[in-house]
């Protein structure tokens, strides 16, 4: 059994590590893009007025209620095809790009990423106190200045663990592009498998991989968050301690 | 358009398959659950670390690789079982749906065991030791104080997995299962026609999902009926 692990490993860790590089390159670019998104698809969702709202609660509907894997292939094969079809663009120099199934994996993982985390901030856009949004509107801010000074370093603070829960989901999904024949981790797994016939040594392989990705990615989050969170932790030294009585 | 190319009823076929799996997947996703939480819960160390692993490790990887490794690895594994046992050269093959199935079931289990826990955690102390104290052995504790209890806590956490899960079942459509997106892609390959076979696909995923949503919500609203409203 070990034998064939070593073997895997010293003939195949090429693949492997190319995959990692495009797995980890999907899942930056997906994140960063896909939360750019949802700040305004949150901010409009959270808007009284209802038209305003209706667009951002479709598209956040239809991505959330329709498995990815469903979305990807939508987007590659059927919006693909439409694409295909028209006159003379297999001709164009835009052609080579259109046809990399790359983009259209891309495209997918930011829409789908944008509704989630859209869904996140907007629970954390409502769940700001609203004291704290109405003394920075009796300060005289502007609707901008207070999104930027106010909502927006709440809701981070408040998002942020289901939002390392999201990037965590994120970075499994992307292991769904190697069903449009991309080779990220997954995919050089697979193909691993076709070339020896060793399922276990191959996909476990890249289990551990993908293992290895979140926990270091948990660990940095972690990190992330005590800094979001620092005031409080400014404020709970401040307490005076109960057992001396003194404030520390 | 309707009826699709004369692939409609493949296509409520597949919504069928679909179906089929979600209620198959459920139970065993349960019961899964609630052993990975008392696990997780108990007072054996060696139980807590098994139930804490299993959580971690499937929650890191791709639910897509687990359904891969099973399809692939469990063939193996049962066919070197099986020519242990009857020491002849044996071929055996799993159906892609029972090895679809028990991805899944171990996947969600993992995910249900850390909603069941939080839903024993949210069991106030004092009714258990109300219970000991009238001296109820702990598998009466279980079923007449905690599991009564855990349903109403747990609902919420599952109805969000029963989403995920209704979603998931499109990922065995990749080891060759039946079910509505393999249906919707042999429909776009010979009818070349895909983007009209996934949108269906989709609108059918959505329709499913939405009903989930509104059937468990009646259940969240019935099992909170006798307690007073904040």
């Amino acid at each position: 059994m070990f034998e064939d692990l070593i073997y895997v490993l010293g003939k195949y860790h090429g693949w492997l590590f190319d995959g990692l590089l495009l797995t980890l390159q999907l899942l930056v670019i997906a994140v960063i893009f896909g939360s750019l998104l949802a700040v305004p698809l949150a901010i409009a969702r959270t808007s009284k007025k209802l038209w305003v709202q209706a667009v951002p609660f479709g598209f956040i509907y239809l991505f959330r209620g329709t498995p990815l894997i469903a979305q990807l292939f939508m987007m590659y094969y059927g919006v693909g095809q439409l694409i295909a079809n028209i006159d003379g663009i297999q001709d164009s120099w835009t052609w080579e790009y259109l046809r990399d199934p790359y983009w259209y994996c891309l495209l997918t993982f930011i829409l789908n990423t944008a509704a989630y985390v859209a869904e996140i901030m907007r629970g954390g856009i409502n769940n700001v106190p609203s004291g704290e949004v109405e003394a920075a509107r009796a300060c005289g801010m502007t609707p901008t200045t207070t999104y930027r000074r106010i909502i927006f370093p709440r809701m981070w603070q408040i998002i942020w663990p289901a939002y390392t829960n999201d990037v965590i989901f994120t970075l499994k999904a992307t292991s769904l592009a190697s069903t449009v024949t991309m080779m990220e981790l997954t995919g050089a797994a697979r193909k691993i498998v076709a070339r020896t016939a060793l399922p276990y040594e191959a996909f476990i392989s890249a289990g551990v991989i993908y293992l290895i990705i979140v926990y270091v990615l948990t660990f940095g989050f972690k990190g992330v968050e005590k800094y979001l969170r620092r005031n409080e932790f400014r404020q709970a030294d401040k307490k005076p301690n109960v057992e001396t009585g003194v404030q520390a | 358009m309707f009826d699709l190319y004369g692939r409609g009823w493949q296509m409520l076929d597949g919504g069928l398959v679909t179906i089929q799996l979600c209620l198959t997947v459920l139970p065993f996703m349960i019961i899964i659950g609630l052993l990975g939480a008392s696990a997780k819960l108990s007072r054996f160390k060696a139980l807590r670390v098994i139930g804490e692993s299993y959580t971690v490790i499937i929650r890191g990887i791709p639910e897509l690789l687990v359904i891969l490794l099973i399809y692939f690895g469990g063939t193996i594994a049962v066919q070197n079982i099986a020519e242990m046992i009857s020491g002849a050269e044996t071929r055996v093959d799993i159906p892609a749906l029972w090895s679809g199935v028990a991805a899944l079931a171990l996947v969600q289990g993992a995910f249900a065991s850390e909603v069941f826990r939080a839903a024993m955690l949210a069991i106030p102390k004092g009714q258990i030791e109300a219970a000991i104290a009238t001296g109820m052995t702990p598998v009466q504790i279980f079923h007449r104080i905690k599991l009564p209890q855990l349903w109403r806590f747990a609902l919420p956490g599952l109805n969000n997995l029963f989403q995920v899960l209704i979603k998931d079942t499109a990922l065995i459509s990749v080891v060759g299962v039946e079910e509505i997106l393999r249906k919707a892609a042999v429909g776009a390959g010979t009818e070349k026609a895909p983007f009209t076979f996934y949108l269906v696909a989709m609108l059918m995923f959505l329709a499913f999902t939405t009903v989930s949503l509104i059937a468990f919500n009646r259940l969240e609203k019935r099992a909170s009926r006798g307690i007073a409203r904040a």
